[in-house]
């Protein structure tokens, strides 16, 4: 039996029918993929919501904006404090990442609607907080019951005379949290995005899906503005409302997390005629390539010599560290199961320190994120998708300029990846398997069937592993730890890895009594 | 840290500022898994569940299963009826619980679903179990949860036949693996037979063994949850959280009931002490009796040390209650008392407890929240807080020691194994209170000032 339909074994017909289009094993470099498709009811899913990726992750890390949770209290309690998307305050940006805000629904509010509370509780934040801006997101019963959420906001905005968006992330909407990207990056390009007047210098940059886990995007820009680079703004880890307004002005966006925020990138593209180009700043030899591409597209020799030169000075400061890791960790397995981006570039992290994938999945990725932009065209829409508005961009015929010639652009194109992400599965070794959307009795399954060394995946499932005898890191969280990004975060992630092996108490799972006899006896010699 | 939380107070009729409390599906997701091979079924959208099952694990390190409808807009249209049945089909087709224990969501709930008919239309094996409550997240909070999904296993489950036997329900408040075997090691010592609902202790406190099972060897029995019809008694240990569940077997199997606090404390634990020797006439055992001696002793030999220092306490009811007790025992001042949950018995109660130790300029607040808890601090501070992780915010911004006591505690370890509640559980909060107090006098005196003994 093949290791998929091992897998898929002891499924009932109407579930592996479903499963068996989630589950390959990779023989070859084009496969398709189900994905993006709803979860079957019952089936123990990883997923979350539409508000959990519209709220909780994209809007979430932006530090001065006071988001409102519309709705009873746990959504907006779940998403307070808990993603680790780091981020500062200072004397001009005030910092609202420690806090949370919510309406706190109660059943009159439902009854009669929650429109009253909603202005009120504006009008409250507004009056202790001064915000610079105010986001209102909706929970399930918010879209039910018919408040008009986006016309509360319209008014606040006027009356208060600062921006006030509002997002219908209502959490029944689209299949997993990957809607409530959409809507945030919809809601981001419609009010915010090209309404500031920055003046862009010579190597203007954004980043565009990095959130600041752990400290990530601190290290990244570190390592950029080492190099020169003028970092707009990098959205959304630890931006101010104030930085996104000026997204339109860089030369070129990075997109590090394809999945979350490639609608932005898009969006600058057709509006603004900004390029994007695909980055991974996870993984060191990753950060490297990520970093010589980006530098092609500027084409300037002094601009490559230095990038160059902080290349080999940030490799030489880890050089040992590295090794000696990858001395420890070379030739384990591990399993990766992760959002949407993530199990694609800690696959290279580990390969820098000789950690095989074997197995890698993604949580709420869509086809383009496993095959490649390419499939784009072939993506079939269905009740769910269409539910997801996709925003009509048009020229802004002012403001649209491209950085490169028609000629220029056709020609890099082929050397890196220029609006373009070439999906995990190109990636990944043959033999290995890829999962859409792994269930938590797949888990078990892939625990018995592939044996990995190290289970990389979130807070649910951690101590599933663990229990079963295998080193489990969270990669959300970090296990709250890191930066993981870049030169330094590469080094922080094997002392974790290693660690993790490592710890005696793996050593000690077994009482010694489950080895040795029960009852123990003598010889003597009968005279 | 927290540097926009203004000292002056405002009044707020809307606005919801960092709560002290989370919604109701989580209670009774929580209370389900004191079951034995029982499935919590999250019946509305994913995120829901995933939130849910999140905290969860975060609180106690370990695996917290349960399962969703996973509503999609159509489902929320057209009612999700069809979602619930595939779910039930899949979850013992796949899972293979005993039970599966459905509590509704905001979503469901505005929705209308009639999940009790839903269940009824079902075809469900022999000896296999579904059931439910209704758990609205815009009524109550997360303790609401815990209670309905009590009073969901007990409307389905419990049976009166008419032949009484001899064991005592306890229902105990929304608390710890370790406070639940703290409870049964209790009942023990004093040599009560018992059932005990729902019990988390051996599921969310599991083992390492080396290998994982979905349904680890704890969890009230659902035969005994069906037993608990023909109990002599129930003690429901709790008054803010229990009082519906024992209410609900009584109206249903005529089982007479008693409302206790939660035994936090020496007066809650002697009360819950005294109505176990009540209830079986026997005496108790010296076993408690040194316990609490070993208690009071070790009040008397530290009070130089906590009396008269002033104290914070946030979280849920029947705890900070509980808290609260303790710290009036040991001669400190519970200066603020609040709890995120709606209700104005706990006010009443708390406001009890503050004049039958005599103190005064004590607030009490439910469904307030730690924003405003802040605001009071800013204006008029304290020595101490005691509650759960978010109060850690406050603690740093205001250089506080914190005690973490209650739920959440996300950035711990060690917590869910551990109890708060009986005698033992007293002398555990003794001494972290008396730790957090002494390292702080430790860390700010002078030279000169530290001292060696104390």
């Amino acid at each position: 039996m093949s290791k998929v339909d091992r897998i898929l074994d002891k499924y009932s017909a109407r579930v592996y029918k479903n499963r068996k289009l989630h589950i390959i094993e990779k023989t070859e470099d084009n496969h398709e993929i189900s994905a993006n498709t709803r979860t079957i009811p019952g089936i123990m899913t990883n997923r979350g919501c539409c508000y959990a990726g519209c709220k909780g992750v994209v809007l979430g890390p932006i530090k001065d904006v006071a988001i409102i949770t519309h709705g009873p209290i746990g959504c907006g309690f779940y998403s307070w404090g808990t993603r680790r998307n780091k981020a500062r305050g200072d004397k001009h940006t005030k910092n609202f990442v420690e806090y949370c805000f919510s309406t706190d629904m109660q059943e009159p509010d439902i009854v009669f609607g929650g429109e009253k509370k909603l202005k009120q509780a504006i009008k409250e934040v507004v009056e202790i907080f001064d915000p610079d801006a105010i986001m209102i997101c909706a929970t399930c019963p918010v879209g039910l019951i018919g408040d008009d959420i986006h016309a509360v906001a319209a008014e606040a905005e006027k009356l208060y005379n600062r921006k006030v968006v509002a997002f219908s992330c209502e959490g029944y909407k689209g299949v997993s949290q990957s809607g409530g990207h959409h809507i945030a990056n919809n809601g981001l390009m419609r009010h915010i995005i090209g309404t500031g007047d920055r003046v862009p210098t010579k190597y203007s940059i954004n980043i565009l899906g990095e959130y600041n886990i752990g400290g990530d995007a601190w290290e990244v820009e570190r390592i950029l503005k080492r190099i020169g680079y003028d970092i707009v703004v990098n959205i959304p880890g630890d931006s101010s409302i104030h930085e996104i307004e000026n997204a339109h002005i860089a030369h070129l966006n990075l997109v590090q997390c394809h999945r979350s925020i490639n609608y932005v990138a898009d969006m600058l593209k057709d509006k603004y005629g900004t390029s994007w180009l695909k980055v991974n700043f996870i993984g060191v030899s990753s950060t490297v390539k990520s970093l010589r591409d980006i530098a092609r597209y500027f084409n300037d020799p002094e601009l490559t010599a230095r990038t160059e030169e902080v290349i080999a000075e940030e490799l030489a400061a880890i050089h040992d560290e590295m090794e000696y890791y990858k001395s420890k960790l070379k030739g384990k397995t591990a399993a990766l199961f992760v959002g949407g981006s993530r199990s694609h570039h800690y696959q290279k992290l580990l390969k820098d320190f000789g950690v095989e994938t074997i197995m890698a999945g993604y949580e709420f990725a869509h086809r383009d994120d496993y095959e490649g932009r390419e499939v784009l065209p072939f993506i079939k829409e269905d009740a769910d998708s269409k539910n997801i508005e996709s925003l009509r961009i048009e020229k802004d015929e002012r403001r649209y300029r491209l950085y490169l010639s028609e000629e220029q652009y056709e020609k890099l194109r082929k050397e890196i990846p220029l609006d373009y992400y070439e999906g995990m599965i190109k990636d990944m070794e043959k033999g290995t398997i890829i999962i859409d959307d792994m269930n938590h009795f797949e888990t078990e399954e892939i625990i018995r069937i592939l044996k990995p060394d190290i289970f990389f995946s979130g807070i649910k499932d951690k101590y599933v592993i663990q229990k079963a005898g295998i080193l489990s890191r969270q990669l959300h969280s970090y296990d709250y730890s890191g930066p993981y990004a870049g030169f330094n975060g590469a080094v922080n992630f094997g002392r974790d890895v290693l660690m993790g092996l490592t710890t005696p108490a793996w050593g000690l799972v077994k009482a010694p009594w489950k080895n040795s006899p029960m009852i123990e006896g003598h010889l003597q010699e009968v005279v | 840290m927290l540097d926009l939380t203004p000292k002056e107070i405002t009044e707020r009729t809307a606005l919801r500022i960092n709560p002290a409390k989370t919604c109701q599906p989580v209670g009774a997701m929580y209370a389900a898994l004191g079951v034995h091979r029982c499935m919590p079924h999250s019946h509305g959208s994913q995120g829901c569940c995933s939130y849910h099952r999140t905290f969860l694990t975060r609180h106690f390190k370990d695996p917290a299963i349960a399962s969703s409808s996973s509503f999609t807009e159509g489902a929320s249209v057209f009612g999700g009826g069809s979602n619930l049945k595939t779910a039930v089909r899949n979850i013992f087709d796949i899972y293979k619980p005993d039970i599966i224990a459905v509590h509704t969501t905001c979503l469901s709930e505005t929705i209308g679903d009639d999940v009790g008919a839903f269940i009824q239309d079902m075809d469900i094996e022999e000896g296999k179990y579904v059931v439910h409550c209704h758990t609205p997240s815009y009524v109550g909070s997360h303790i609401t949860g815990y209670g309905n999904m009590i009073a969901g296993f007990i409307k389905y489950l419990s049976r009166s036949t008419g032949r009484k036997h001899d064991r005592l329900n306890i229902i105990p408040g929304f608390v710890n693996p370790g406070d639940m075997r703290e409870i049964k090691r209790i009942l023990d010592l004093m040599g009560i037979p018992f059932i005990m609902l729902p019990d988390t202790s051996g599921v969310l406190d599991a083992p390492m063994l080396g290998r994982y099972t979905m349904y680890p060897p704890g969890g009230t029995r659902i035969d005994d949850i069906i037993a608990m019809g023909d109990s002599p008694l129930t003690l429901a240990l709790g008054e803010l959280a229990c009082e519906d569940p024992a209410n609900e077997l009584k109206r249903k199997c005529g089982v007479d009931y008693k409302l206790l606090p939660l035994p936090m404390g020496i007066g809650a634990t002697d009360q819950f002490i005294m109505a176990l020797s009540n209830f079986s006439g026997h005496e108790v055992p010296y076993a408690l009796e040194e316990e609490r001696g070993q208690l009071i002793d070790i009040l008397l030999d530290s009070h130089p040390y906590f009396h008269g220092k002033s104290v914070a306490i946030y979280g849920d009811p029947d705890t900070v209650l509980g808290i609260t007790g303790l710290v009036l025992e040991m001669g400190m001042i519970p200066k603020y008392v609040i709890t995120g949950t709606p209700g104005e018995a706990f006010t009443e109660k708390a406001q009890e407890l503050f004049s039958k130790f005599g103190v005064t300029g004590c607030t009490a607040k439910a469904f307030s929240d730690l924003f405003e808890l802040h605001q009071w601090i800013k204006n008029d501070r304290v020595d101490l807080l005691i509650g759960g992780s978010y109060g850690k915010q406050i603690a740093k911004a205001e250089d506080i020691p914190l005690v973490r006591a209650g739920f959440p505690i996300l950035d711990r370890y060690v917590h869910s194994y551990m109890p708060l509640v009986g005698y033992r559980g007293a002398m555990r909060l003794v001494e972290m209170i008396l730790n957090a107090l002494m390292d702080r006098q430790d860390r700010d005196c002078a030279d000169e000032d530290l001292e060696l003994v104390m």
